[in-house]
């Protein structure tokens, strides 16, 4: 048995159920029609391949279908943490110890606050 | 955005007139396959509830909650993973996703129930669709019915990670489906059509060993 915790179910499932898709935290560039040839290549195109810490999107295909972000541990392949979309990493290659809950918790509330604030308009 | 919400929505009942003879995802199994009768030595019971309505909710659990309970007098399962049914046990609301819930309802009520829905939702910005005719519920009941979903799922179905109304999606037999558990010995699997010969010829290969049965 393989595990991996959803965020969103909120609990270990089988790794039969996940889909790995790709680096996460690929940002769309604000304004593609300003961005050069090389820019939008490598958007589109180029991915890392770090060795040790690497940060992943999942999808958990049987079961909520919601993605979700993965950090892994390419060498061990040890899962580190999931999180949802839209948070921040605990474990990162700068950090490869963890930082404290209590600071990603804090920078997690904040963007939150910053998505509602941006999704005002839908009646949800 | 809520200005781009369409006012408007097509709803028609898709239950076919009563003189159009409507057959259950198994009658094709039942036919092919067989059912083995229900003995004293059964220790599992396999029942088919066919054509039962199926509708799938989505949007913000804050709107749907309210507009359900106005509705159908219960609300949403807010937490993951888990179950809601009516006093009479009939009616059932399952967590499926952070936005998505799955509402089960006796035969021919999912017609009217969608309308009312959609009335007391207004205009919020929700999507209701029935997937009535796309799958089907089978219940397991009996002693061994937990050593049979053993034998199939990777999910844990020990009492102490399962308990009475849980309800998950996963993987059952390579296929998947959603799993749930209303009842102490009874457990429900609510799968799709196009798996359903599939699932009902494993089941019966699975719980061979306990002398399934098949009620009608």
């Amino acid at each position: 048995m393989f595990l991996i915790y959803c965020p969103y179910c909120e609990e270990h499932r089988e790794e039969e159920e996940f889909h790995p898709k790709g680096q996460a935290h690929i940002a769309r560039p604000a304004d593609p029609e300003a961005c050069s040839d090389k820019e939008w290549g490598d958007y589109l195109f180029f991915r890392d391949n770090p060795r040790g810490i690497h940060h992943e999107l999942w999808v958990h295909a049987v079961g909520c279908r919601k993605f979700f972000n993965v950090t892994r541990n390419t060498v061990s392949y040890e899962i580190l943490e999931s999180y949802r979309v839209g948070e921040q990493p605990r474990f990162t290659a700068e950090h490869p110890e963890g930082r404290p809950v209590e600071t990603v918790a804090a920078e997690n509330v904040t963007a939150k606050a910053e998505v509602v604030e941006r999704q005002e308009g839908v009646k949800a | 955005m809520s200005e781009q919400t369409a006012t408007w929505f097509n709803l028609y009942d898709a239950r076919p007139e009563a003189e159009v003879p409507a057959e259950s995802p198994l009658a094709w199994s039942y036919h092919r396959t067989g059912r083995p009768a229900v003995s004293q030595k059964s220790r599992v019971v396999l029942r088919e509830r066919a054509m039962l309505g199926h509708l799938i909710l989505r949007g913000g659990a804050i709107v749907l909650d309210e507009a359900v309970r106005q509705v159908l007098g219960f609300g949403l399962p807010g937490r993951p993973n888990t179950l809601t049914h009516d006093d009479g046990g009939e009616r059932s609301i399952q967590w499926l996703s952070p936005d998505e819930w799955l509402v089960i309802v006796p035969g021919g009520e999912e017609f009217v129930l969608e309308g009312r829905l959609r009335e007391a939702l207004g205009d919020a910005h929700y999507a209701i669709v029935n997937v009535s005719g796309g799958q089907t519920l089978i219940e397991i009941e009996g002693e061994m019915a937990r050593e049979l979903l053993m034998k199939s799922t990777p999910y844990d179905v020990h009492p102490d990670a399962f308990p009475v109304g849980k309800g998950v999606t996963t993987v059952f037999a390579k296929a998947n489906l959603i799993l749930r558990r209303p009842g102490e010995e009874r457990w429900e699997l609510v799968l799709r059509r196009s798996f359903a010969d599939y699932c009902y010829r494993w089941i019966l290969d699975a719980g061979a060993a306990y002398t399934i049965g098949v009620e009608s």
